[in-house]
C-alpha cells in the first residue's frame, strides 16, 4: 500500500516536471514537441542496446558489459563490408559474424565460468570488451566509416501551420523507430510462438528445471548471445547510419545502463519503456532544467544529462528495488 | 619443508591472535618491508618508480579500499573513482585555502570528506542490492565527474577546469624526487594496509563479512544492516579518498575531472577481482597486474625486436589484456591471492609429495 | 582445474611478473651517440584516431625526410620513436617518462598533441629540462616565457583562434560594434581543450555586447542531440565549434538534422580537417574553419616527401593523404622542432643537443619568409619568431570553407588583438606562478647568458 502511494507520488512529480516547461511558458508547443521527439528517438536507441543486455541477463544471468563493444563490432563489420558488396549482403554476413562471435564467447568464456559469482562474470565480459575493441579495430580500422541506408539527412518541416516555426522531423529517425518496433515485435513473436523461444523462457524462469526436462543449456546460451548480437547489429546500423561508425559508439552502452536498472534486468518491455523514459527525461532535463541550473548556481555549462538518467533511475529504484518490471524475489534464511 | 608451522606452539591468546601467526610469514614480511624501504631505492630506475611503482602503490590503496566494500561487505560499486576524485579535489581545496595545514592532516581530512560523500551514496544500498546497486553506484561516478567539471569553486575558477598542485612539503622535507615520492607512498600504504588488516579482524570486519555472506541471516543474529553497510561505504570511501588525494598530488601533479573517469573505476574493480576479493594481499597483486600489464604488453614487441606499427601494438595490447583477464578469471575465479594461498599450501609439503 | 595445473600457472605468472620487473627496472637503453632523438606521442587508435593518425603521419614523414634528403640536422641523424597515448592523460605521462631519457642526449622536445597531456607535462618538463612544443594547442597562457620557461605554443593559441573568429564574424556584420545583441554559441569538447577559449570569448563579449552561450559536449562527443536542440531553441547567430575527433563530424551532422545553417558555423583549426567534414557528406558544404599555419594542398616539401620517402616505400600513411590539413600540420610541427634544433646548433655546435640547448633554439627561433621558401614550405607556413617574453611567435590565422570536395581559404589573414589577449595571459600566468611558487624570469638577464 505504502509502495503504491510512493509510486503515485513519484509519477505525479515526474509528470509535473514533464509539463512544467509548457506551463511556465519556458517553451513554445512546437519546440516542446521537438524535444519530446528528440528524447523519444534517443530513447529508442537506448532501448535497442538495453534489449541486448536484458536478453543475455534473462537467459544466462550474465550482466554483459560487452554489449557496447558488440554494437561497435557489428556496425564496423556492416560499414566496412558494405564498401565491397551491397548493403543487404553485408548485413547478412554481419549476422553470420555475430553468431560466430556468440559461439566463440559461449565456448571460451561462459562455459568455463559457469556457476561463478555474477561479479566475476561481469568482469569477464569486460575482458571480452577489451578483446573485441582491439580485434574490431585491427580488422576493420579506427577511422570514421559510413553506413548509407539511402535516407535523406535533411530534416522535413511538418505541422508548420499548427505551431510557430513548425516541427523538424528526420526521416532516418522515423526509420530507426520503425526498425526498433519491428525488432521488438519479431522478438515477442519468437519468444511466444516458437519452440526455441519457449525453451528460452523456460531457462530464464528456472535453468535447473529447464535442464532437467532436457533443454540443452549450452545451445540456449549460444542462441541468446546470437540474438543479442543481432540486436546489437540493428542498434549499430541505426546509430551508425545517423552519426557514422567509429570506435566511440561503444560508449553508447553506458547510456543503456540506467535503462536496464529502471526497467528491470529481466524485462523486455522494461527495456523499451525504460529507454523511452530515460531518453525523454534526460533530453527534457538538459534542454529545460540545464540552463536554469547554470544560472542559479553559476555553473560552467550544463551537461546534466550524463547523471540525470542515473538519478531518475535511482528514484525509481528506491520505490521499486527490482526496477519497473523486474521479478520480485523473497529471501529465505 | 620450508614453510612448516610444526613446533610453533601458541601459549597465550595474544600469540594466537597476532596478525601473522606463522614464523615464516613474519620473516617474509620483514624481508619484504626491508626491501621496500631500504633495498628498492637502490635497485630501480626513475622510470620504474614513476610509471609503475608510484601508480601501483596508490592504486593498491584504492583497490584495498574498494575491497573492503566489495570483498568484505559484498556491496558492489562500479563508481569508486568518484570518491577518488572527491579526495583529490578536497585535498586541492584544503591546501589552497588553508595552506598552513600539514599534508598528512590534509590527507586524513580529504579521506574524511570522501567518506562523508561515500556515506551519502551508500544510502541506496539499504534498499537496493546486487547488480542493481552496482549500476546505481555509477550515479556517483557521473555526478561527481559533472560536479568537478561544472562548479567553478572546486577548481578555484580555473578557466580550463584543470587544477595543478605545488610540491608537497612534509616537515620541511620536499617530496619531489621519484625515490622520495615512492618512500612516502610506501610508508602511507603500509600504515593503511596494517590498519585494514586489523579492521577486518575486528567486530566491524566480521559484521561486514556476515552481511556479505547472507544479509538476512546477519540481520537475524543481530547485525544492523544500516550500521554494517554504511560503515563499509564510509571506510571504503575514506581509503579511496586518501588514494585519490595521493593520485592527484603525488602522481599526476595536475589533473582534470577526466582523470577520475569510469575507466579508472572499472580498473579498480578489475584489480580486486583479479587480485582476489576479500583479501588485503590480493589488492596489491591486482593493482600490480593492472598497472604493469598494459605497459608490458605495449613495450613487449619493442623488446622482442618485432617491428610493428604503433596502432597494431595498441590493438594487440587491448586484445591480449582482455584475453588474459578472461584467462585468469577462468583459471582462478578467486583471484591471484588464492593462487598464492595454494602456493603456500604446496610449500608445506615441498619437496616431499606426502 | 587440478592443483598441479594451477601451480604451473602460478609459476608462469610469477615468472612473467619477474620479467616485467627485470626489464622495466633496467630503464631506458642508451643508444648510438651521433643522433638527435625526437619522441612522438601519437594516437592511432581509439576515439580520436581519425584525427590523430594523419597528424602523426605528417610528423613522422617529415622527420624521415630530414634524414633522407638532408642527412639529418647538420649531419646529426634524426631518430624517433612513437608511443601511443590514446589521447589519455595517464598514458601520455607514461609515454613521456618512457621516452624522455632515450637517444644520445635524451628527448629533444615533446609535442603531445593533447591539451590534457600538455597540462600534465607542464609540471614535469621543467624538472627534466625538456621543452614542450604545443603548436596551436595547450595552455594559452604559456605564451608568457617568463613563467612558462619550457612551454612553446608556437604559431598560435586558442585565445588567438577565438579572437580571430570574433574578428571575422564582426567583419561579416560590418564591424565588431555591430555584434551588440547578437548571440554566439560555443559548442566545446568538455575538457581543458574545449574550455580554454572561454575567458577570451567572455572578455570580448563584455567589449562588444554579444551574448555567449556555452554548450559543453561530453567526451567522446557522439551524443549531441540535447546540445543542438538548445541551439535550435536559442537560434544563435553564429556557432563556434571547439571539437576534436568524432565530435566534429557529429556536430555537423546534428546541425544538418536540426537545420542549422553550416555557413554560420565556424570551427577552430582543430575542427577543420578532412576527417571532420567527409563523414557528413554533402551536409558539410559551407562549413567554415580556421587555418593554422598550413592549409591543405601540396607544395615543394610535399614533392620532396613523395620523392624521398613514399617512392622509396618508406611512407607512414597513404600517399593520397599527403597534403591533407592535419598531415600538413603534423609536418609543420615537426619542421618547427627541427628548425629549433638547427638554430641551437649555431650556438652549441653540430652535435646531438640536449633538451636544455634545444630550448634556447626554440626561444630564439626566427623562421622568416626566405627560410620558409628555402625549406619548401612556401604557402604552408607563416613567419614565426620567438623571444623570451613571447613563446608563440605568430598570431595570425585565416578562414577556410569546405565546398564538399576541398578546403578553400576565403578570408584573412587576421592578426589577433594582443591588446586584449596580453592582459589575460599575464593574469593567468601570474596566477599559475603563484600557485606553483615559480619565481619570475628576468628576460633581460637571461638573453645575455
Amino acid at each position: 500500500m505504502k509502495r503504491n502511494r510512493n509510486l503515485i507520488i513519484l509519477f505525479a512529480a515526474l509528470l509535473a516536471g514533464l509539463i512544467a516547461p509548457l506551463v511556465t511558458g519556458a517553451s513554445g508547443a512546437g519546440f516542446y514537441t521537438e524535444v519530446l521527439l528528440g528524447g523519444l528517438m534517443a530513447g529508442v536507441l537506448y532501448s535497442l542496446v538495453a534489449l541486448g543486455f536484458v536478453l543475455i541477463f534473462k537467459a544466462s544471468g550474465v550482466f554483459n558489459f560487452a554489449q557496447g563493444a558488440m554494437v561497435l563490432f557489428a556496425a564496423l563489420s556492416v560499414a566496412r563490408m558494405a564498401e565491397k558488396m551491397p548493403l543487404w549482403a553485408a548485413m547478412l554476413l554481419a549476422v553470420v559474424i555475430m553468431v560466430a562471435l556468440a559461439f566463440v564467447i559461449e565456448r571460451l568464456v561462459l562455459r568455463p565460468l559457469v556457476n561463478q559469482d555474477p561479479v566475476v562474470l561481469l568482469m569477464a565480459t569486460l575482458g571480452v570488451t577489451y578483446f573485441v575493441d582491439g580485434f574490431g579495430q585491427t580488422v576493420w580500422g579506427s577511422d570514421i566509416y559510413e553506413i548509407d541506408l539511402g535516407i535523406a539527412k535533411e530534416p522535413v518541416m511538418i505541422l508548420g501551420q499548427l505551431f510557430e516555426g513548425g516541427i523538424l522531423i528526420n526521416k532516418d529517425d522515423v526509420a530507426a523507430t520503425a526498425a526498433a518496433a519491428l525488432l521488438v515485435i519479431l522478438l515477442a513473436l519468437f519468444f511466444q510462438k516458437t519452440k526455441t523461444g519457449r525453451a528460452l523462457r523456460a531457462v530464464a524462469d528456472d535453468h535447473l528445471a529447464a535442464q532437467s526436462i532436457g533443454i540443452p543449456l549450452n545451445r540456449i546460451w549460444v542462441i541468446v548471445w546470437s540474438l543479442a548480437g543481432i540486436v546489437a547489429l540493428v542498434a549499430g546500423v541505426v546509430w551508425g547510419a545517423k552519426l557514422g561508425v567509429q570506435f566511440s559508439i561503444s560508449q553508447v552502452a553506458l547510456k543503456a545502463l540506467p535503462v536496464v536498472i529502471l526497467g528491470g534486468f529481466t524485462s523486455i518491455p522494461g527495456a523499451i519503456i525504460g529507454g523511452l523514459i530515460i531518453g525523454v527525461g534526460e533530453k527534457m532535463a538538459e534542454v529545460f532544467l540545464g540552463p536554469v541550473m547554470v544560472k542559479a548556481f553559476d555553473l560552467a555549462g550544463g551537461g546534466i544529462e550524463n547523471w540525470f538518467a542515473y538519478v531518475l533511475a535511482l528514484l525509481f529504484l528506491l520505490v521499486l528495488p527490482e526496477g519497473l518490471f523486474g521479478e520480485k524475489h523473497i529471501d529465505r534464511v | 619443508m620450508l614453510y612448516r608451522e610444526n613446533g610453533q606452539f601458541k601459549t597465550s591468546y595474544r600469540a594466537d591472535q597476532q596478525m601473522l601467526p606463522i614464523l615464516q610469514d613474519r620473516m617474509f614480511m620483514g624481508l619484504l618491508l626491508a626491501f621496500v624501504f631500504v633495498g628498492a631505492p637502490f635497485v630501480f630506475s626513475d622510470y620504474f618508480f614513476l610509471s609503475i611503482l608510484i601508480p601501483f602503490l596508490i592504486l593498491s590503496l584504492a583497490a584495498l579500499g574498494l575491497n573492503l566494500l566489495v570483498g568484505y561487505c559484498g556491496q558492489i560499486s562500479i563508481g569508486h573513482a568518484a570518491f577518488m576524485s572527491v579526495g583529490a579535489y578536497a585535498a586541492y581545496n584544503l591546501v589552497l585555502r588553508v595552506p598552513q595545514l600539514n599534508f598528512l592532516v590534509v590527507l586524513v581530512l580529504a579521506g574524511l570528506i570522501a567518506a562523508l560523500v561515500g556515506l551519502l551514496f551508500g544510502i541506496p544500498s539499504l534498499r537496493i542490492r546486487g547488480l542493481y546497486l552496482a549500476v546505481a553506484t555509477l550515479a556517483a561516478q557521473f555526478f561527481m565527474d559533472w560536479t568537478f567539471a561544472r562548479v567553478k569553486w572546486f577548481t578555484n575558477y580555473a578557466s580550463s577546469g584543470s587544477v595543478s598542485t605545488a610540491t608537497i612539503d612534509l616537515f620541511g622535507f620536499p617530496i619531489n624526487s621519484p625515490v622520495r615520492k615512492y618512500l612516502f607512498l610506501a610508508a602511507v600504504v603500509t600504515v593503511f594496509a596494517v590498519l585494514a588488516k586489523n579492521l577486518v579482524r575486528s567486530h566491524l570486519g566480521r559484521a561486514w563479512m556476515a552481511m556479505r555472506d547472507m544479509d538476512v541471516a546477519a540481520e537475524v543474529i543481530g547485525i544492523r544492516p544500516v550500521y554494517a553497510k554504511l560503515t563499509a561505504f564510509g571506510v571504503s570511501s575514506f581509503y579511496v579518498g586518501v588514494a585519490g588525494a595521493l593520485w592527484g598530488f603525488v602522481h599526476l601533479g595536475s589533473w582534470e575531472p577526466l582523470a577520475f573517469n569510469i575507466t579508472l573505476s572499472l580498473n579498480l574493480l578489475f584489480m580486486i577481482i583479479i587480485g582476489g576479493m576479500g583479501s588485503i594481499l590480493g589488492s596489491f597483486f591486482g593493482a600490480f597486474f593492472i598497472v604493469a600489464l598494459p605497459i608490458l604488453l605495449n613495450r613487449a614487441p619493442d623488446w622482442l625486436g618485432i617491428d610493428m606499427s604503433t596502432a597494431m601494438v595498441s590493438h594487440l595490447e587491448s586484445m591480449i589484456f582482455g584475453a588474459l583477464i578472461i584467462f585468469f578469471l577462468i583459471v582462478e575465479p578467486q583471484g591471484l591471492a588464492r593462487l598464492w594461498a595454494i602456493g603456500k599450501e604446496k610449500l608445506r609439503l615441498w619437496p616431499f609429495p606426502h | 582445474m587440478k592443483l598441479a595445473e594451477k601451480m604451473r600457472i602460478l609459476a608462469a605468472s610469477v615468472g612473467t611478473i619477474a620479467a616485467v620487473v627485470a626489464v622495466t627496472a633496467s630503464g631506458p637503453v642508451q643508444a648510438a651517440d651521433k643522433e638527435q632523438f625526437f619522441p612522438a606521442l601519437v594516437y592511432r587508435t581509439g576515439a580520436y584516431a581519425p584525427n590523430g593518425v594523419p597528424f602523426a603521419n605528417g610528423y613522422v614523414d617529415y622527420l624521415k625526410l630530414v634524414n633522407a634528403r638532408d642527412g639529418g640536422i647538420g649531419g646529426v641523424k634524426v631518430t624517433f620513436e612513437e608511443c601511443e597515448t590514446g589521447y589519455a592523460t595517464d598514458r601520455g605521462v607514461e609515454c613521456y617518462e618512457r621516452l624522455k631519457g632515450k637517444g644520445a642526449t635524451g628527448a629533444t622536445l615533446f609535442q603531445p598533441l593533447s591539451t590534457g597531456i600538455t597540462f600534465a607535462l607542464t609540471d614535469k618538463a621543467p624538472k627534466d629540462k625538456i621543452p614542450l612544443v604545443t603548436a596551436g594547442y595547450g595552455r594559452a597562457d604559456s605564451v608568457d616565457g617568463t613563467v612558462f620557461k619550457w612551454n612553446f605554443p608556437l604559431g598560435g593559441t586558442y585565445w588567438d583562434a577565438a579572437d580571430i573568429l570574433v574578428q571575422h564574424v564582426g567583419k561579416l556584420q560590418g564591424g565588431t560594434d555591430k555584434l551588440k545583441g547578437k548571440k554566439i554559441a560555443l559548442v566545446y569538447h568538455d575538457s581543458p581543450y574545449g574550455k580554454e577559449p572561454i575567458p577570451l570569448l567572455q572578455e570580448r563579449s563584455k567589449m562588444h555586447g554579444y551574448e555567449l552561450l556555452l554548450l559543453p559536449v561530453t567526451h567522446p562527443g557522439v551524443e549531441q542531440k540535447a546540445t543542438w536542440l538548445q541551439i535550435r531553441q536559442q537560434r544563435p547567430d553564429y556557432v563556434f565549434l571547439w571539437g576534436w575527433g568524432v565530435m566534429n563530424s557529429t556536430s555537423i551532422k546534428e546541425a544538418v538534422a536540426t537545420g542549422y545553417p553550416r555557413e554560420k558555423m565556424y570551427g577552430v583549426w582543430w575542427s577543420g580537417a578532412e576527417p571532420d567534414v567527409l563523414p557528413a557528406g554533402d551536409g558539410a558544404k559551407g562549413y567554415n574553419a580556421l587555418v593554422f599555419l598550413a592549409p591543405a594542398g601540396q607544395g615543394q616539401v610535399h614533392k620532396d616527401i613523395i620523392k624521398y620517402v613514399y617512392d622509396k616505400g618508406q611512407g607512414t600513411g597513404k600517399k593520397e593523404e599527403v597534403g591533407e590539413v592535419l598531415y600538413n600540420r603534423g609536418m609543420v610541427s615537426a619542421m618547427m622542432g627541427v628548425e629549433a634544433v638547427k638554430r641551437a646548433q649555431f650556438k652549441y655546435g653540430k652535435k646531438p643537443l640536449t633538451g636544455e640547448q634545444v630550448r634556447w633554439g626554440l626561444e630564439n627561433l626566427a623562421i622568416d619568409a626566405a627560410a620558409i621558401k628555402k625549406l619548401g614550405f612556401d604557402g604552408f607556413m607563416n613567419p614565426v619568431g620567438t623571444s623570451c617574453v613571447d613563446h608563440e611567435g605568430a598570431h595570425s590565422g585565416r578562414v577556410q570553407v569546405w565546398d564538399g570536395k576541398k578546403w578553400t581559404v576565403t578570408a584573412g589573414p587576421y592578426e589577433s588583438d594582443l591588446q586584449i589577449i596580453k592582459p589575460i595571459i599575464r593574469a593567468s600566468a601570474a596566477k599559475y606562478a603563484a600557485e606553483k611558487k615559480i619565481p619570475a624570469r628576468d628576460c633581460a638577464k637571461d638573453a645575455s647568458s
